[in-house]
């Protein structure tokens, strides 16, 4: 592949991207309000899902503690949304988040495979039993009101973060760091003999994609205005950007988007059409996705366009 | 005194029969087929609800249902390696990827069987009596269905033992375990013995889930904290380590029932915090090699 063709597709790639953005931003214009509503939990799972491939994808330590940095954020806009400014609140969220991942990561440095995987996951139900018995036994009441905000600016906010996030997992990409990750996935050993910081490296793009779920988790607080510790530790919150990950393909940074998006489509749409299947719907996807796309749909249809665009040339 | 400590250990070692019941399941399951499943406490569950649908509908007698869970769930166990994930282990490039990718797949199934459950037998909690008269040991009071699940936890985990220490598979079990393409090279029929595991931990699953529908009320949902509880057991013990799941899951049992004891409520808090503990000091366990 010439390198003047990878920069024209590169172009219109930005140029896609900037109009996709350019229309989601002009959305409240011209779309309903149910409309806006769903586009706001899509960029929800879209953060979450980006998020976590921005440290799991190159790395390949599968972190499940999502549910655990979301909450911290859905809990900071709990406590300190009544006082404190939206901005500050959804910054603050994202601060909290950052630091319980830098703890997170410096805890777990020596963990790897399955260990990190279940400590991860260990972590968010450490957090949901241990907040619930104190909310019974401490404070006595179960439960918070969070100060609701518009629906539009709600959603504008989880644009601007997606653009952020965006902007930052591009940036991590292309730097250096981008490749010492990748080398710290294919081998963490060599990596380090080659000169990476990998322990630091790691904990800090981790914190990183920690602080955009929890400024998420602040914003999206706001929207369901009642949040109790299932709700905010919901462990759904930890699987899901895994499945949207590897259901749009992990490679490529719109791999993950697109997975979210489809996925809370079908979620939403599920929901309203079989409230009582939903569940069961969504787990036989899982199954189909894990058996048949194990590189994702972004991977599927490279297969196929391999696949049409190697029978026009000639079989050698 | 003495009366209140005998208390909290009888409940504890009660508590952790059924833990260790369970955990040597997930360990096998684990140990063996390479399958972290996260679907084991909807296993549990399957079993709890068959026993609960066979005593309140046919009135048979939960401990005959175990010769009813047992087999059952072995078959669903065997069946589903056979088809799922012996066509993810040969999909999958590594060892390491099938590790994900089985998981992965194992959460689709948590959702399938949770929800088939809750389609048959309603989300409710469900419970049913048996065997409530209480036993006395030196003053302290316990039922007796709670002292005849210990009892036939441990029943179960000693012939497990048994038969994997005894026997032509058990011994074939155990060298897949060690390294599984060696074993095939040596004439074990490594895809038939995998999914013999994965079916014998589906069936420990399935009996210890007969055995919690006897002393504690049930649900569709109930799956995910066996799992959890089911999984620091097993990384107590060691992973893969048979013996490690039995003794990890009294000791489980045991701290639970003191935690209870000083501050009820805090259990599940006192199990993260060990399993999170032991997961940065001895990731190995107890057992571990």
């Amino acid at each position: 592949m010439g390198i003047g063709k990878t920069s024209s597709k590169n172009v219109f790639v930005m140029g896609l991207v900037l109009l996709i953005l350019i229309l989601l931003a002009a959305a409240p214009l011209y779309a309903s309000i149910y409309t806006v509503i769903l586009l706001t939990s899509v960029l929800m799972y879209v953060i979450i899902a980006v998020s976590w491939t921005l440290f799991s994808g190159p790395t390949g330590y599968i972190s499940l503690a999502s549910a655990a940095f979301f909450g911290a954020g859905i809990y900071t806009s709990a406590i300190l949304g009544n006082t404190l400014p939206l901005p500050l609140v959804i910054v603050l969220g994202g601060l909290i988040s950052f630091c319980l991942a830098l703890l997170v990561g410096a805890l777990t440095l020596r963990l790897k495979g399955i260990y990190f995987v279940m400590f991860t996951f260990g972590l968010v139900e450490l957090l949901l039993h241990f907040i619930m018995w104190w909310e019974v036994n401490i404070t006595g009441t179960t439960g918070r009101v969070v100060p609701p905000v518009a629906n539009t600016t709600v959603f504008y906010i989880m644009l601007m973060i997606l653009v952020i996030l965006l902007l930052t997992a591009l940036f991590i990409r292309r730097s250096r760091y981008g490749l010492a990750l990748q080398s710290i996935g294919e081998n963490e050993e060599a990596a380090s003999h080659s000169g990476v910081h990998v322990t630091a490296l790691k904990i800090i793009i981790y914190a990183v994609s920690a602080f955009f779920m929890g400024a998420a988790g602040a914003v999206m607080a706001t929207r369901w205005t009642y949040i109790d510790p299932t709700i905010a530790f919901n462990p759904l919150i930890s699987f899901m950007p895994v499945l949207m990950a590897i259901f749009g393909g992990i490679q490529p940074l719109y791999g993950p988007i697109i997975g979210a998006g489809i996925f809370t489509y079908l979620e939403q749409f599920l929901i309203t059409r079989f409230p009582y299947y939903y569940m069961l719907i969504f787990g036989i996807f899982m199954l189909v996705a894990i058996l048949y796309m194990p590189e994702g749909l972004v991977g599927l249809a490279q297969r196929i366009w391999k696949k049409s665009s190697g029978k026009k040339h000639a079989d050698t | 005194m003495i009366v209140t400590i005998l208390n909290v250990v009888i409940a504890g070692l009660l508590l952790g029969g059924i833990y260790a019941v369970t955990a040597v399941g997930l360990s096998l399951q684990y140990g063996v087929a390479r399958v972290l499943n996260i679907a084991h406490g909807e296993f549990i569950m399957l079993g709890a609800f068959i026993t609960w649908s066979a005593f309140t509908l046919l009135g048979i007698n939960p401990l005959v249902s175990l010769a009813i869970c047992g087999p059952i769930l072995f078959a669903v166990g065997y069946i589903l390696y056979r088809t799922l994930f012996t066509r993810l282990r040969i999909s999958s490039p590594t060892p390491g990827a099938f590790e994900g990718n089985s998981m992965l797949a194992c959460f689709g199934l948590l959702f399938i069987i949770q929800n088939v459950a809750i389609l048959i037998w309603g989300a409710d909690i469900k419970g049913y009596t048996y065997l409530t008269s209480s036993v006395d040991f030196w003053g302290a009071k316990f039922s007796a269905n709670r002292l005849i699940t210990l009892g036939f936890a441990l029943v179960i985990c000693l012939l497990f033992y048994l038969f994997l220490a005894g026997t032509r598979l058990g011994k074939a079990i155990r060298a897949a375990a060690q390294d599984p393409d060696t074993a095939g090279l040596m004439g074990v029929k490594i895809n038939q013995v995998l999914a013999l595991c994965f079916g014998f931990g589906a069936m420990m699953a399935g009996l210890g889930g007969a055995l919690i529908s006897m002393c504690y009320e049930i649900q569709p949902t109930m799956g995910l904290e066996y799992t959890m509880i089911a999984l620091i057991v097993m990384v107590l013990g060691g992973l893969g380590s048979i013996p490690g799941s039995f003794i990890g899951g009294l000791i489980l049992g045991l701290v639970g029932s003191i935690v209870t004891y000083v501050e009820p409520g805090l259990s599940l808090v006192a199990y993260y915090v060990i399993f999170m503990l032991l997961l940065l000091a001895k990731p190995t366990g107890i057992l571990g090699k």
